[in-house]
């Protein structure tokens, strides 16, 4: 059973004027997420990539087709497929520690158990010595391992990040990367990535969605052959990577509305 | 080092002790003696204060304008929820907001000739005035807050299971809460000058009518003070609200700028 089904997906926005034209922003997605695997969806900007996660997250929902996640379909948001944004989305009036127990607290968990686990997930995230700092007080790195253990502790079926290093600096998002690569390897979790780097998609993934330009389609499923196990600058690091390039400098700048 | 800073303060306030004395010495040497009642010196206006102190009848009046101000916001808070409900729903802005619009540019002192008739000379006819004057500031800044609460916090508390209600009650409401502060703020202020107006023409207490009274026993010192008093406790009030609001919410970029 996979983790994540999408099936025939289709979006369509209205147009923003009252005479435009409707803009088909995803066309026909299907893919399958299985339980524990990193999925990362590669695309230009633009190609819908997001709409996608949108979606996936149930914040709007499918023009056609539907999603399922964990056999269940998606009618909307729920802590079965929470996310980390890329503006992080904190609660600027929260400590990190109410930041990360937010979840927990919503569904109504004891007081003793809450501390337990977001003592736990902050150590995971190594941010055992910022938990009672605001989240203004913190460096973007920082936020987002806050933003990371705040969609972690609420235990999703799939956890959603949506170009969660592209704010950071080169040195910053590269720590961030490894340091995702521990996470994971110490609390496994089936993971949707999107992001416009095709170095941070074979860093992290098992399989990378490749989009095409607008409307966004699969144009082809890549399973890196060593996850999280790939050196850089390696022969077979080079050919993946030499492979997604081509795919995506093959989709040339075209718009296309219906 | 604390010299310095002292010289720096006090830099600061040349100005105004310059003016202060000119003022002291076109009252005292220039002006003739009609003209000066007119104008006392501010030596004049420390003394008149003095007086008013020492029998105790400027705080009188004082309290009574601040419990006037403090009963109509009281009222006015109403004007929280309400903002809340109509940021939050669009039927109950649609329905709301046209009344809203046709009443809010009606000046609170407009108000006063009617207002008298309906409550007589006193002390709810003067809170209606400050009412009106706190409430739209109030409402217009919480409508603003909600609206433009942080779309992707909404989505973060959605998609780690929060609901439609514990949307508003653990994101919307704490997001809007330093904008709702600066609407009490400006709606302090505004409710502050109504109040004066209303206690000129329909009050037998509060500052606003102690310098209508000394008006017409030509005591132009009690008149400065009265109006000083009202100018210093709208300072005051404006302060206090923005110290206690970066204490509670040091969160707050808006606030803390």
């Amino acid at each position: 059973m996979p983790a994540l089904k999408v099936e025939h997906v289709r979006k369509i926005y209205p147009s923003m004027h009252a005479k435009g034209q409707e803009v088909l922003a995803i066309d026909d997605i299907s893919l399958e997420v299985q339980k524990n695997e990193f999925c990362s969806i590669l695309g230009h900007s633009g190609c819908g990539k997001t709409t996608l996660l949108n979606l996936i997250a149930g914040f709007e929902a499918p023009t056609a087709g539907h999603i399922e996640c964990a056999d269940k379909v998606v009618s909307g948001p729920g802590s079965d497929r929470s996310m980390v944004f890329q503006d992080y989305a904190l609660f600027p009036w929260l400590t990190v520690y109410d930041n990360i127990a937010f979840g927990l607290k919503i569904k109504g968990i004891s007081t003793s158990e809450i501390q337990q686990i977001v003592t736990r997930f902050a150590a995971l995230v190594g941010l055992s010595q910022f938990i009672n700092h605001y989240p203004h007080q913190l460096s973007g790195g920082m936020r987002q391992r806050v933003s990371i253990a705040r969609a972690l502790v609420v235990d999703p079926t799939v956890l959603l990040m949506d170009e969660p290093f592209a704010a950071l600096d080169a040195q910053n998002r590269a720590m961030m990367q490894a340091e995702m690569i521990r996470i994971l390897r110490e609390e496994s979790k089936t993971v949707v990535l999107v992001t416009h780097s095709i170095e941070e998609a074979i860093n992290l993934s098992d399989v990378i969605v490749v989009m095409t330009r607008r409307p966004g389609r699969v144009k082809e499923v890549i399973r890196v052959p060593e996850p999280r196990r790939m050196v850089e600058d390696t022969p077979a690091y080079l050919e993946v990577r030499r492979q997604i390039r081509e795919l995506i400098a093959g989709e040339h700048d075209v718009s296309e509305t219906i | 080092m604390q010299i310095f800073n002292f010289f720096k303060q006090f830099r600061r306030l040349a100005l105004l002790i310059i003016l202060l004395a000119t003022w002291e010495y076109a009252s005292r040497f220039i002006l003739d003696k009609t003209e000066a009642t007119l104008l006392p010196p501010p030596s004049g206006v420390a003394q008149g204060g003095y007086e008013l102190m020492k029998s105790g009848e400027i705080w009188k009046h004082l309290i009574d304008s601040l419990s006037r101000e403090f009963v109509a916001f009281c009222y006015a808070s109403v004007a929280i929820p309400l903002g809340i409900v109509m940021g939050c729903f669009k039927w109950v802005n649609e329905q709301v907001d046209p009344i809203i619009e046709i009443l809010r540019p009606i000046p609170p002192i407009a108000w006063i000739p009617l207002s008298i008739l309906w409550f007589g000379v006193g002390n709810v006819q003067n809170q209606f005035i400050i009412f009106l004057g706190i409430f739209f500031p109030i409402l217009l800044n919480t409508i603003d807050a909600v609206k433009n609460v942080e779309p992707n916090l909404i989505r973060a508390a959605r998609c780690l299971g929060a609901g439609s209600w514990g949307v508003i009650t653990r994101v919307v409401l704490r997001a809007a809460l330093p904008q709702i502060v600066t609407g009490v703020r400006i709606g302090l202020g505004v409710g502050w000058m109504a109040l004066v107006a209303a206690e000129l023409v329909g009050a037998n207490s509060g500052l606003g009518f102690l310098i209508n009274d000394a008006r017409t026993v030509l005591r132009t010192d009690y008149i400065l003070v009265g109006m000083l008093a009202i100018g210093v406790i709208g300072l005051c009030l404006d302060r206090l609200i923005r110290y206690t609001a970066q204490k509670l919410m040091p969160w707050s970029r808006a606030l803390n700028a």
